[in-house]
């Protein structure tokens, strides 16, 4: 007994069933297997080799190095406008505001810590402008948080500041008290 | 006499399916834009930034975690003529065939000096070659030289860093000085996009 199991049947003049009054099929069948073999094959390597996340970016300006002749009218800020950010290299953001007896506050970045204190600072104090102070061994995706805190916030001035010795020093000072605390 | 049993075979329609699946192909060929075999993986830091990086006249100054800087200028024919004048500028003249496979690379951490034996290796050679960065000290800024050569070329170029998250600062802080020693005030930093919902209460 002559039965056909397979899914796929193409017309065969030789073969006896074919022949058969019951099997009748239009003798035109084209086999579409190799297109849709093809078509997948493509779809498969176009949807691999497509970018699909577009890398994001974050646009900054910085001021242009001061020419050494250029006499440089060096704005200065108003020191209840001015906050500075120091980027520890323990992942937490040591801020402290003004110049003259400053306290320093060892926060986290995002919005557990950082963020919610610009956006207050930002409402409480106009014109207030940021300082950010990296340390030379400070992760730089801390830069990345902090400018993105700072975005998020809605201020827009803020400087990428070399560290001074003060802030070394109160920045080590304030590193050992946070060691020596609870 | 028993009737043979009438297997019709179960015809399944793959018309459908078959229309969906060169709809696919036509969609992701139109839309696709071919990634460039990255030198290095970086794993960038993530932010909320949503500005998109320009997909033409872009420089990408990727930046690995052990602080070495590979560049990475967009377009084969202004990295033709781009090697054409380092050469000039440094005293090496490059054969054509080393233009044509500085025309294909992507990005590349070598010195001007190691290039040419580097451009004469396969494609496949060149992934096992552990290559030192561009040299950026203030002895000898071949970074510098390139970034000038390329933006004399096409002054549009736009400048993106790619560093890695773990990279320590100074690192950066070298790069940034070098981009500003040539009056590059405006660059971009390339992050991931953060999932995290934007602000919270």
């Amino acid at each position: 007994m002559n039965t056909h199991y397979s899914n796929s049947h193409l017309f065969d003049p030789d073969d006896p069933s074919d022949r058969d009054a019951r099997h009748t099929q239009p003798p035109v069948d084209m086999d579409m297997n190799p297109m849709v073999d093809m078509a997948f094959l493509l779809l498969t390597f176009f949807m691999l080799a497509t970018t699909f996340s577009q890398p994001r970016t974050m646009e900054i300006v910085m001021p242009p190095k001061p020419e050494p002749q250029m006499d440089l009218l060096e704005q200065p800020i108003k020191e209840s406008k001015a906050l500075t950010v120091i980027l520890g290299n323990d992942d937490q953001a040591h801020w402290y505001r003004g110049v003259t007896e400053p306290e320093l506050h060892i926060i986290p970045y995002g919005a557990a810590g950082l963020r919610p204190m610009l956006v207050r600072l930002n409402s409480e104090v106009p014109e207030l402008v940021v300082l950010i102070k990296p340390l030379p061994d400070s992760r730089y995706e801390n830069l990345v948080d902090v400018l993105d805190d700072l975005t998020l916030a809605g201020i827009e001035r803020y400087a990428l500041v070399e560290l001074s010795d003060v802030d070394e020093a109160l920045y080590r000072a304030g590193k050992t008290l946070q060691n020596s605390g609870p | 006499m028993r009737k043979a049993p009438s297997f019709s075979s179960p015809q399944l329609d793959m018309n459908p399916m078959v229309d969906m699946a060169f709809l696919l192909v036509t969609f992701f060929m139109l839309t696709t834009t071919f990634k460039m075999p990255q030198v290095l993986s970086v794993n960038t830091p993530a932010s909320f930034a949503d500005t998109r990086l320009p997909e033409k006249d872009v420089i990408i100054l990727t930046v690995s975690p052990e602080g070495l800087v590979f560049l990475d200028v967009d377009g084969k024919f202004t990295r033709q003529k781009l090697i054409g004048r380092m050469g000039d500028r440094y005293n090496i003249a490059f054969n054509d065939d080393q233009r044509a496979a500085f025309g294909l690379l992507g990005g590349f951490g070598m010195p001007v000096e190691g290039l040419s034996s580097f451009l004469d290796l396969t494609p496949e050679q060149r992934k096992s070659v552990a290559q030192p960065g561009i040299p950026m000290d203030s002895a000898q800024n071949q970074l510098a030289d390139w970034l000038i050569q390329a933006r004399l070329i096409n002054p549009a170029f736009r400048l993106a860093i790619r560093a890695d998250r773990n990279v320590p600062y100074s690192m950066v802080d070298q790069l940034i000085q070098t981009l500003l020693d040539q009056n590059i005030t405006r660059f971009n930093l390339i992050t991931d996009p953060k999932a995290e919902k934007a602000m919270e209460p």
